[in-house]
């Protein structure tokens, strides 16, 4: 069988890179993709760890699924914003996006 | 090595290649149908962890909708083509850095922890099946109240995303 | 005999003992037994699409008062054959420009899509795909890779009437997914399960009995969601560049077509399986060769009535068929389900063994109720806000210049 570790390390990789991909993109969609990497990462622990530690307990399952809810919840509002922005700004670069900073 | 390991190294390969091309090319749109290829990768895993209805359900909402938003988003924002003259910070190299440093972090707090070697229980009779996952989520002793509010934060999203959104006439 | 009563139960039967005689490790086996029957699946859809679009053919021809294919073959069955070796000849065209991966990979995964669906089918009592418990939410899975086909195959084509179509398509597939899920959630809540097996099993009354409007409202949105007429916009010829494919040639073109062919049968399928009891008819049970012929039986007849449907509307407007979508089908649908689950948990706090029938009447009431109450509401609005008269001042029209002028020009 597949040790528990195997899935760890996966899933810490993919938070990474989606980390990387949110420190180092300028285009504010390609930040919420590397966003959507991260939640992923989160999503997978959350399932392994239910199905290697604790089957019995359902929490695990009712956890990912709300991640899950997040996630679209997320993904709704912060394209919403962007293309918002885009219309006003017509820039979608989030360092250009910098009205609050004086 | 069983089937079972050649088969998590493929799928994990293949979706770590496509999450590291998520946040490295330049093409917006490529890296979107990109991010396809990583979750339908993050689906099989699911089948393998024995929880198919995360796998159907991850299908459904992120390939189904999430993706294709992204998709929207990226062609009614930049011209189609969507090569931009910088597709990163300067500062770059610190966030591959810091990656890396976190990636190490992970790994070297993980490998002192003593569950770390598990092998999955076998499936009991107590083991939830989605009945149970539906009755937790609804029931006054389970999760009614997280799930209630994922209701209201998905109700605000759609409101807020709509009004966001709306071209001012 | 036992081959005569269930034939494909007994060659699973037989080719399991004869594996198995070879001495191979019971793993082995039951991968090969998988490979076997994805291939057989597979092969049979592809194969009876060829069927299919002959049958289509010559039920349009008729409706529109033709005669259809008759040179090649008898009636002229052999016609698709003819179609598909033209089809195979033909030159493949990449436009310069494309993303070739992503290009190439558009028709297979729109196949892809419908082929898939027939893994959760049932097609008789021993005769199934795969299990699964999920399956009605698997449908639903399913269906969202078409959209996902339709969506790339627009963008890699480098054509902007091609995306235009895809966006146009993807639009009216992504809103008619939502009643679509609804109906399904009805169905899930009359059996009790999401297991496409235990759907067929609860339909001791066909639930298109229990609920009409459950069945209505699917059998719509999945012709929208086919892309079929009334709801043909994306590839309106006569109106439209071809839409999302308007780039594709040769066998690649072809991959659509089977697909879109293929995905009509396949409503027809579904909808047996959810609304018709599935195999379910007399004797199924103990001879399940009946079972598959009940169920083809079925779903040709909705099969044909989607077809009728198709040749015999008009096209619709794309803001009317989101209206139709957002403001009718969408709050029907989610009533419907609340509805449902009220009357049927209260009907089951009243008597856990009620009757099939008293069940059905009870649902078949609450739906007709519903019914007329959409309608009432419908009717209203329509009276106090009478429909806009398409009137307004005359458009310019090309006329040939007068006469007149020409002649002055020339002198």
């Amino acid at each position: 069988m597949i040790p528990l570790s195997w899935y760890l390390i996966l899933a810490a990789a993919m938070f990474c890179v989606g980390l990387y991909g949110v420190l180092a993109r300028r285009n504010a969609i390609a930040i919420l993709l590397g966003i959507e990497l991260m939640l992923n990462a989160v999503n997978i622990n959350v399932v392994a760890f239910w199905r290697y530690l604790n089957p019995e307990n359902i929490a695990g399952q009712a956890f990912a699924l709300i991640v899950f809810a997040v996630a679209a919840a997320e993904v709704a509002v912060g394209l919403a914003l962007i293309i918002a922005l885009y219309r006003r700004r017509n820039t979608i670069v989030a360092e250009e996006i910098d009205l609050l900073k004086w | 090595m069983t089937v079972m390991q050649i088969l998590f190294l493929l799928i994990g390969l293949v979706t770590l290649a496509a999450s590291v091309m998520v946040v490295s090319t330049r093409n917006m749109v490529r890296a979107a149908l990109y991010l396809i290829v990583t979750l339908f990768g993050v689906a099989v895993l699911y089948v393998l962890l024995n929880a198919g209805f995360f796998a159907v359900v991850q299908v459904v909402i992120y390939i189904g909708a999430i993706s294709i938003l992204f998709i929207f988003a990226v062609m009614l924002t930049r011209d189609v083509t969507g090569l931009q003259a910088a597709a990163f910070n300067r500062t770059w190299l610190l966030a591959a850095f810091l990656a890396l440093v976190l990636f190490g972090g992970l790994f070297l707090a993980l490998q002192g922890w003593s569950g770390f070697e598990t092998v999955p229980p076998a499936f009991t009779d107590d083991t939830p099946t989605i009945r149970d996952l539906g009755l937790a989520l609804v029931s006054p002793d389970g999760y009614v109240i997280p799930f209630e509010v994922a209701s209201v934060l998905l109700v605000a999203a759609m409101i807020g995303a709509i009004y966001v959104a709306w071209g001012r006439k | 005999m036992a081959f005569f009563v269930d034939p494909i139960g007994f060659i699973i039967f037989w080719l399991r003992g004869l594996l198995s005689g070879w001495g191979l490790a019971p793993g082995v086996v039951e991968f090969i037994m998988d490979a076997l029957g994805v291939i057989a699946i597979g092969s049979f859809g592809l194969g009876f699409t060829i069927f299919l679009i002959w049958v289509e053919r010559k039920i349009s021809a008729r409706i529109q008062g033709r005669i259809g294919p008759n040179r090649v073959g008898p009636y002229g069955l052999l016609q698709t054959f003819a179609d598909i070796i033209k089809i195979f000849t033909k030159e493949h065209i990449t436009p310069r420009g494309v993303d070739v991966a992503v290009y190439n990979l558009a028709p297979v995964l729109s196949v892809m899509a419908v082929l898939l669906l027939w893994a959760v089918i049932p097609l008789a009592s021993t005769v199934v795909g795969t299990e699964i418990n999920v399956g009605v939410l698997y449908i639903v899975a399913v269906g969202s890779l078409g959209t996902l086909a339709i969506l790339i195959a627009g963008w890699s084509s480098n054509n902007k009437f091609a995306l235009l179509g895809a966006f146009r398509t993807v639009a009216q597939m992504i809103s008619y997914e939502v009643p679509m899920v609804l109906s399904l959630l009805t169905v899930t809540l009359l059996a009790r399960s999401m297991s496409v097996t235990q759907v067929v099993a609860a339909q001791d009354v066909w639930f298109i009995l229990v609920s009409p409007l459950a069945f209505l409202i699917f059998l719509v949105s999945s012709q929208a969601e086919m892309g079929r007429a009334p709801f043909d916009l994306m590839e309106a010829e006569s109106e439209l560049v071809a839409g999302y494919q308007t780039e594709y040639s040769g066998l690649k073109f072809g991959m659509f077509f089977v697909g879109e062919f293929l995905h009509s049968f396949t409503v027809g399928a579904l909808v047996t399986t959810l609304f018709l009891g599935g195999w379910r008819g007399p004797g199924a049970e103990q001879y399940p060769i009946l079972g598959i012929f009940w169920f083809f039986l079925k779903s040709f007849v909705i099969y044909f009535i989607t077809l009728w449907l198709r040749f015999s509307l008009p096209r619709l407007r794309i803001d009317h068929i989101l209206d139709y979508n957002w403001k009718y089908l969408v709050p029907l649908g989610l009533m419907l389900v609340v509805l449902t689950a009220v009357l049927d948990k209260w009907l089951f706090m009243v008597n856990p063994a009620i009757n099939p029938w008293l069940r059905a009447l009870a649902q078949l009431a609450m739906n007709a109720g519903l019914f007329l109450f959409a309608n009432f509401l419908v009717e209203t609005r329509n009276r106090r806000k009478p429909l806009r008269q398409p009137v307004g001042a005359p458009r310019p029209v090309a006329r040939p210049p007068e006469k007149a002028s020409i002649t002055e020009k020339a002198a």
